[in-house]
């Protein structure tokens, strides 16, 4: 037995996503130009888009893992919503640091209500919230049901906090300028790079972090098993005569 | 399910009748935290160029639901420290009541009770802080939605922190995120419900319309599993 969490699949996966990282990383530093209005800010795109799409899929997985471990009970599916959850939080920082980072130069300052921000912030909360309850000394089976249904209504939340808070803003202000600037050939593929590159990443992480998760799992399942064992051999039933 | 939740809201009621913890603390503990808040923003305080009223007066509702906001957290965790003894839940379960009346009847409890706090907490708001009042329709929509919607999600977050001795710290975490939209939804309607036009407050009282009924049958729904083997 290897005593690592990797394999070949895992080290050809993480060999793809170093590789991809610099590429992704040279593209969006030195090849892509500066854009118009927002000279070399735009650059932090490179990384921001991508850190949205890891961290919406990872909610999603926490989502699809947290229904099918409602429905049927399986280990597999609790334990990759609970690592998902980890890796979808990680991915918000980075997207709410290269937000706020990007919102100094264009808006001036570090944090402007803006729906977006407000929300994924909120988000981050909630989700944080998620694997507080993931680590709550519960009977296991009790702590993945309840971890389950917040999996669940957390996602729902996160629909409504978004909408809710862009009606908000609607009401006060025009639309904040996006992303909808104008973008050339080489600038679209350095993010599409981003995109490719960031899912990969995080697919690494996630299967890793799944593993950890799976291996700490059989080992409190055979520390329980050795407990019970114990007990039994103290017990003794007469055979080591010890007490008699 | 409708019997097992006035079982429910019955006996919570009771405890409450014989207790008085809902109307001797967490009502002052409302008052109070409206009174610091006019402490931390001084009542002199207006902002030039705008109307002369003062700003304390013209942040009056989120000032109102941020009181009510804590104070439906005291009411939450008292809902279930008293189940939290002699496996009370587990009790609940082996009676054979139904998880959705259990729910309904817990989060009517709170809505009961949060009411009576608003109508104080709102006439103490009125005064102390000096807000003018605009349309009462309004107001009272936005407040009954309002309501259902923070004690129906509340219930299920704090079901979901039962039983745990991290449950104070736990329940607040999981709950304010989530109820960030109802008060801001209710800020606004209130605000058009105080100061006017009311037009404008009633899109988002359709929108508290929405959560409530949203939050209501998710609690509904989530709350057997949650129950299961507590």
């Amino acid at each position: 037995m290897n005593d690592t969490t990797s394999s070949r699949a895992t080290r050809v996966l993480g060999i793809a996503a170093l590789v991809s990282l610099a590429f992704s990383l040279s593209f969006g530093l030195i090849f892509s130009p500066p854009e118009v209005f927002q000279a070399d800010s735009v650059r932090l795109m490179y990384i921001h888009l991508p850190s949205v799409a890891v961290a919406y899929s990872c909610f999603a997985v926490t989502l699809l893992g947290s229904i099918i471990y409602l429905r049927n009970g399986s280990t597999f599916w609790d334990l990759l919503a609970g690592a998902a959850g980890e890796i979808g939080v990680l991915f918000t920082a980075f997207l709410l640091i290269s937000g706020s980072l990007w919102g100094k130069p264009t808006w001036g300052v570090y944090w402007q209500w803006d729906p977006r921000l407000t929300s994924t912030a909120v988000m981050f909360i909630m989700y944080i919230g998620y694997l507080v309850v993931r680590r709550l000394e519960l009977p296991p089976d009790v702590r993945s049901r309840r971890a389950a249904v917040l999996g669940i209504v957390s996602f729902v939340n996160v629909i409504i906090v978004h909408y809710s808070v862009q009606w908000w803003r609607g009401l006060h202000q025009g639309q904040t300028i996006g992303i909808d600037t104008q973008l050339d050939g080489l600038m679209l593929f350095s993010l599409f790079l981003g995109l490719v590159s960031f899912l990969v990443v995080g697919s690494w992480l996630l299967v890793h972090r799944f593993r950890i998760a799976w291996l700490e799992h059989q080992l409190s399942a055979q520390g329980m098993e050795r407990a019970i064992a114990e007990r039994r051999a103290e017990g003794g039933f007469g055979l080591s005569g010890s007490g008699a | 399910m409708l019997h097992d939740a006035l079982l429910m809201a019955g006996k919570d009621l009771r405890i409450e009748r014989g207790s008085r913890v809902v109307l001797g603390q967490i009502l002052p503990f409302g008052a109070l935290v409206l009174i610091l808040f006019g402490l931390a923003i001084s009542p002199d305080l207006t902002v030039l160029g705008t109307d002369r009223r003062s700003v304390l007066a013209q942040v009056s509702p989120g000032l109102f639901w941020m009181a009510v906001l804590f104070s439906a957290l005291q009411a939450l965790n008292r809902s279930f420290a008293v189940e939290a003894a002699d496996g009370n839940l587990d009790g609940l379960k082996m009676a054979g009541l139904d998880p959705a009346g259990i729910f309904l009847g817990k989060a009517g409890t709170v809505t009961a009770q949060l009411l009576v706090l608003e109508i104080l907490l709102g006439a103490g708001a009125f005064l102390i802080y000096g807000a003018p009042l605009d349309s009462v329709i309004l107001l009272v929509v936005t407040v009954l939605f309002a309501t259902t919607s923070i004690t129906s999600a509340g219930t299920l977050y704090a079901a979901l922190g039962s039983g745990l001795r991290v449950r104070d710290t736990l329940v607040p975490l999981l709950v304010l995120p989530v109820l960030a939209p109802v008060l801001l939804a209710a800020t606004l309607a209130t605000d058009a419900a105080v100061f006017g036009p009311a037009g404008d407050g009633w899109s988002w009282a359709l929108l508290l319309a929405v959560f409530a009924l949203l939050y209501v049958g998710i609690g509904m729904l989530a709350f057997g599993p949650i129950m299961e083997e507590t």
